[in-house]
């Protein structure tokens, strides 16, 4: 039992990274209907933004952690969103009266160019960071099994879904939501009314670019270490997370990011750690199966 | 006569490298309502949506009130007060009726919004009832009086209508051609109608052309082509209902 509740509380922490990054796919497929292949990648150059305004902080003094973690939030959220928004206008925006396949090959291409960027320039070895947050709570101790919930865990989460709220609240109820609800609904319509497209796309990748970053420094809080190669793994978890929450559904990225945190610290904690990742994938071919839009997707069927 | 509020000159509009628009000529002017009939695919939906940029004409010009708005983004139009109720209605299915009216009024004065509100609840009774309920979930009909009080929300300058009545039942077409009438004579409210249903069209409009594989091939007020006898003969004998 007590087992089960330590794994519960590690796969939530983990599912909470895999459902920040999933948000930006869904978001990005929504309203403009492709896979942000680089989105990965966007993931780790916040990882590694994270890094190096830690380290600059740390040498400039400020010393006091709750301080240096919300400049280090701001820091890496501004950076990365500008690198978002740099994808978006460069990479995709020219291509997209293009044919459909057109922005996801370049979407390919830009993962590509991220990841042998941040290679060249900060080197293909692993980056450490020394733990900045320690200590935490020991829930429940037994005589053979102590469940311990880390700070690190707490901050995980709890920034998590703070930010969900945030995000959910900009989507429900703000100018900017609507506008992006709109065109994620019908772009073309949207301009006829008179919003303007583009600058709401690049606001979406703006905006998901920025919850990557917020996923990236969790990251690196939580292991301790990036590198140049983490947005690929992480960017194909979460995007299979937002495809079996529901790919185009916000709620459904989250919940999928969930899931696939848990599947696969369980697996990893009662069958075998070198399956994990064919776990959750399989979770994800059994669901497809039966609910082929994803467990909170819409099937097509609006009345026209 | 004063200059058109809407002026469309020599128009041609290309979809990949066929020529849906063959030099178009047509102008609306301001309190008129004006209509566009012709058969499936003679370019009527084409023109309105040329008229928004998307696709943009690849020759010939589109003057609103003086300013050149042939290469101008949709967005950019739509502040200059055009408002269009598309083909197909294209309401936002998942977003409330209020959500879908809130939207219309992209590019109004907020402060004008409650007004605005009263004014096309007062037009069509039938949305104040269904104001929380998703677009999607709409009858045809109060999709398409949906469709029109968005793009009313603008308050518009020139209101373009693309088929309101597609796919309705007669009552409901009365009722919305009553509505633009009346939009018409209480506000002067300037449209521009396109229609398959030529016999209602023409009735209502002020003014009239018909359009044939993208080429204007008449054009007179909405009486005069009533009694066309081509006019008659193509879109009106055993058409009318």
């Amino acid at each position: 039992m007590e087992y089960f509740l330590q794994q519960l509380i590690n796969g939530l922490t983990l599912g909470s990274i895999y459902g920040l990054i999933a948000i930006g796919y869904t978001m990005v497929y929504g309203i403009i209907g492709m896979i942000n292949f680089a989105h990965g990648d966007v993931f780790m150059v916040g990882g590694f933004i994270a890094l190096i305004a830690f380290l600059a902080l740390v040498a400039i003094g400020v010393s006091a952690i709750p301080l240096a973690l919300f400049l280090v939030l701001l820091i890496a959220m501004g950076l990365t969103a500008l690198y978002g928004w740099t994808v978006e206008r460069f990479a995709y925006r020219p291509l997209r009266h293009s044919f459909r396949l057109a922005p996801l090959i370049s979407a390919i291409g830009m993962s590509i160019v991220l990841q042998n960027y941040v290679q060249i320039v900060q080197g293909a070895r692993v980056k450490p960071l020394p733990p900045l947050v320690e200590g935490g709570h020991t829930l429940i101790a037994s005589e053979d099994f102590a469940v311990q919930l880390s700070n690190v865990q707490i901050i995980v989460v709890t920034t998590t879904l703070l930010l969900l709220a945030i995000f959910s609240w900009l989507v429900a109820r703000t100018r900017l939501g609507r506008d992006m609800r709109a065109c994620e609904q019908d772009l073309k319509m949207a301009s006829l009314v008179g919003i303007n497209i583009d600058r709401t796309i690049s606001l979406t990748f703006v905006i998901g670019a920025s919850l990557a970053a917020v996923a990236g420094i969790m990251y690196l809080l939580y292991y301790g270490v990036v590198d140049f190669h983490i947005g690929f793994v992480a960017g194909v978890k979460a995007f299979t997370a937002a495809v079996l929450g529901g790919i185009g559904s916000l709620p459904g990225a989250v919940l999928g990011g969930l899931l696939i945190g848990l599947i696969e610290t369980f697996w990893s904690a009662y069958f075998s750690i070198e399956y994990k990742d064919v776990a959750a994938f399989s979770v994800l071919i059994i669901v497809l199966i039966f609910l082929p839009s994803g467990i909170l997707g819409r099937p097509e069927v609006e009345k026209v | 006569m004063t200059a058109p509020l809407l002026a469309i000159r020599g128009v041609k509009t290309f979809y990949g490298n066929i020529m849906a628009l063959k030099g178009v000529d047509l102008d609306v002017h301001e309190g008129e309502i004006v209509t566009l009939i012709g058969a499936n695919g003679a370019g009527k939906s084409t023109l309105m949506m040329t008229t928004f940029g998307n696709p943009r004409a690849r020759e010939g010009s589109i003057v609103f009130d003086g300013i050149d708005i042939t290469n101008m983004p949709p967005h950019e139009i739509a502040k200059l007060r055009i408002a269009q109720s598309p083909e197909g209605r294209r309401i936002f299915p998942r977003m409330t009726v209020l959500e879908n009216l809130q939207v219309g009024a992209t590019v109004a004065d907020p402060a004008n919004f409650a007004a605005d509100l009263k004014r096309v609840c007062t037009l069509f009774p039938l949305l104040e009832k269904r104001i929380g309920q998703r677009g999607g979930t709409l009858s045809g009909g109060e999709q398409q009086m949906l469709s029109i009080a968005r793009a009313l929300m603008s308050r518009p300058r020139l209101l373009l209508l693309d088929e309101p009545s597609l796919g309705l039942a007669p009552m409901l077409v009365k009722q919305i051609f009553r509505a633009i009438r009346e939009l018409n004579e209480r506000e002067r409210l300037t449209v521009f109608l396109v229609e398959q249903n030529a016999f209602h069209a023409l009735k209502l409009a002020h003014r009239g052309y018909v359009i044939v594989n993208g080429q204007i091939t008449l054009s007179g007020t909405g009486r005069e082509l009533l009694v066309r006898p081509e006019v008659r003969a193509a879109y009106l004998e055993g058409g009318r209902h």
